[in-house]
């Protein structure tokens, strides 16, 4: 019978159902973070419950951990604690930890993928939300919660639900300065921020498969935005151009073998979806955010919607305009900004430096004055072949400070967070009230360029058309 | 706490708005906290601090009114947003033990699942009325009878919905997930065994 690969992959690693449409799933890789898993280690060490599989469990610190440039300075003793934590938890039990004390390191979700440990047809469970970015190789990859780590750890399976499926084509070619944080926007923008509960979305289409890696890792990762456990697209010759000869991925001997393996998981042409849609990459243009929800957001150089068209979201709207101090009719363009921020799991990868640098490479600009343009690299590899092309030079050369690896301004765990109603221009993927540190701070997200151009301008500016001469002080 | 829950009772405590995501409920900064002890002290904080300060009305869990409370009353799309369980645990610890509310994040239904604190979902209008009810008669007992779907309310009913296997997983005690797992151990090992191993380059800190 022909399936989708969520079905595919999910009935592969069914123990069994304990209850109505609860599976108990095994799960290939346990990713683990400082965050989400002290009380799971404690609990394991309170019941005398060894790790059931440690050589199928990985961790990084990203949230906690400083990226000033000294990874042992914190931002306070908690910190400190927790990282040093995981520390301990992971060689009490023999789990590799990319340590940033030591070299490898980043966010989670850049690392496991850059280091080959992402491969198609797993099921991947990681005590963190953005968990669906791995599902870029065609994987079911889903965040849990504390006690679902401990479940992992112990039994290295979780009970889950099985959900339905939504297939989301984008189909043509994306217009010039737009980009897959844009499609991902878009999506989301359309279908609504709880528009995915209940579904596993599907992401194919002419667009998507001529996306790269990096750009299928930033639609999955916002699936989660979209209101979807997990995203996925289908594993193609894409991907296995993006695994070959990566540290964890299978070795001459057995690459033939895995890779037609992998090609298999993809969905079946006759696969029944519970739902179909398609969008149009030529209706897409540059996204931002004008409200505290990934899903209040307008093209660039669109006026923000009229609150009649909120329909039951209406108080929803109207809190997020009083918030923002925002208004109906009003545009995102021209609004100052005091922090740009280039990072994240969503757009922190190299091909995202790479399109900044192309960016500030079509003009002599530098960051406006009174804005501190930061560009926060995922991963220490991405941060090390962002040097080798001299992009460090580069945006040094035009006021953004490169820094550390880890997840920075994301999610105000660290050093790194707005300061009272500071208004930050954000490549990330969340614009929650208080997310990026300041229960009062204001973010809009869009594209790394994006932030780029509203870092030049000073202001929010169209990436599209740079406008000579405005802002810039060189 | 372990064992089946059948039905919770107790007293209201509406929160009125949609889309109020885990990172209200239980601000990042506390999830630098190595354990869940105490997390239900900075429930809301930030939220009932900017209550305080404007010296409005009190944020509801600030409420006199609401202080015995242990039904939580909520609109849509409650607890989005990121997966911390921080949030379902903070609001246990606080007192909660049921919540009513329109829709749910997906990962927080779940995260509430597993420390067996039940979500129903009620209709809107169902969601309305009981958000009045909780404000006019704030001592009123409301019992949420999982094993029935049904939500009482003094002279009033409203239908809860639940999917099917949650309802199971809390009347039958097995939301409680980890002995479930494991009584399957040796099944899961055969399972994991037909699965690639992950290529140990090795083990330890890399
Ligand atoms: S970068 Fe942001 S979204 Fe990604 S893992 Fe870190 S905190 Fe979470």
């Amino acid at each position: 019978m022909a399936r989708t690969l969520y079905q595919k992959v999910f009935d592969l690693h069914v123990v069994r159902e304990v209850a109505d449409n609860q599976y108990q799933l095994a799960v290939d890789l346990h990713l683990v973070n400082e965050v989400s898993s002290p009380q799971a280690f404690d609990e394991l060490r309170e019941r005398g419950l060894p790790l059931a599989a440690p050589h199928r469990t990985f961790a990084c610190a990203d949230h906690s951990i400083s990226t000033g440039g000294d990874v042992r300075k914190f931002d306070d003793l908690l910190c400190e604690a927790q990282v040093q934590l995981l520390g301990r938890n992971t060689q009490e039990n023999e789990v590799t930890y990319f340590d940033p004390m030591k070299g490898l390191h980043g966010i989670i979700h850049v690392v496991a993928p850059e280091q080959g440990l992402t491969q198609p047809g797993m099921v991947i469970a990681c005590g963190d939300s953005h968990t669906s970015t791995h599902g870029a190789f065609g994987t079911i990859a889903f965040g849990i919660g504390t006690s679902q780590v401990r479940d992992v750890l112990a039994s290295q399976s979780l009970i889950a639900e099985k959900l339905k499926t939504r297939r989301i084509a984008v189909e043509g070619k994306l217009p010039s300065g737009v980009f897959a944080k844009d499609v991902a926007l878009h999506i989301i923008h359309r279908l609504g921020a709880k528009g995915g509960l209940g579904y596993a979305y599907e992401f194919c289409g002419t667009t998507i498969s001529g996306f790269s890696m990096d750009e299928r890792m930033t639609l999955c990762n916002m699936a989660v935005e979209g209101g979807a456990r997990c995203g996925y697209v289908n594993p193609d010759e894409t991907t296995l151009v993006y695994l070959r000869n990566r540290p964890y991925a299978p070795g001459a001997a057995t690459w033939e073998q895995a890779a037609a393996r992998w090609l298999s998981f993809a969905s079946d042409p006759e696969a029944y979806w519970d739902d179909e849609v398609v969008f149009h990459a030529e209706d897409i243009r540059p996204m931002v955010t004008w409200g505290t929800s990934p899903d209040q957001s307008v093209p660039v150089d669109e006026p923000l919607p009229d609150l009649a068209q909120a329909g039951e979201e209406i108080d929803g709207w109207r809190a997020a305009m009083d918030f923002m101090g925002a208004a109906s009719g009003q545009s995102v363009m021209g609004i100052p900004i005091d922090i740009a921020f280039i990072g994240s799991c969503t757009n922190g990868r190299l091909s995202d430096l790479e399109a900044v640098a192309d960016f500030l490479r079509q003009s002599d600009r530098r960051v406006a004055s009174g804005v501190r343009a930061l560009i926060v690299p995922g991963s220490r590899n991405v941060r090390e072949a962002a040097i080798a092309q001299g992009l460090d030079r580069l945006f040094a050369d035009r006021g953004f400070e490169m820094r550390d690896a880890g997840c920075s301004l994301c999610c105000g765990m660290n050093a790194d967070k707005l300061v009272g109603l500071q208004v930050c221009a954000s490549s990330s993927n969340r614009n929650f009230r208080g997310r990026q540190g300041s229960p009062m701070g204001r973010t809009y997200l869009m594209s790394p360029v994006m932030v780029a151009a509203a870092a030049l301008a000073g202001k929010i500016t169209d990436g599209r058309m740079p406008e000579p001469g405005s802002g810039g002080h060189k | 706490m372990t064992g089946p829950i059948l039905a919770v009772t107790g007293c209201g405590l509406p929160l009125p708005g949609n889309n109020i995501d885990t990172d209200q409920i239980i601000e990042s900064r506390y999830l630098k906290l190595t354990s869940f002890q105490g997390m239900e002290t900075h429930v809301f904080e930030s939220l009932r601090q900017m209550a305080r300060t404007a010296g409005a009305t009190p944020h509801p869990f600030d409420d006199p009114r609401y202080k015995e409370a242990s039904v939580l009353v909520v609109g849509r799309n409650f607890g989005c947003g990121s997966s911390r369980e921080h949030a379902p645990q903070a609001l246990y610890r606080y007192g909660i033990r049921a919540i009513i509310g329109q829709s749910f994040g997906e990962i927080f239904v779940g995260n509430c699942l597993s420390i067996g604190l039940p979500c129903v979902e009620v209709a809107a209008k169902d969601e309305a009325k009981l958000q009045d009810l909780c404000r006019e008669f704030p001592t009123q007992c409301i019992t949420v009878d999982i094993a029935k779907g049904v939500i009482f309310a003094g002279q009033r009913q409203f239908s809860a919905a639940l999917e099917e296997g949650r309802k199971q997983r809390l009347v039958s005690g097995s939301w409680d997930s980890l002995n479930v797992l494991l009584d399957a151990a040796e099944h899961t090992r055969t399972k994991l065994q037909e699965l690639p191993v992950i290529n140990p380059i090795k083990t330890g800190t890399t």
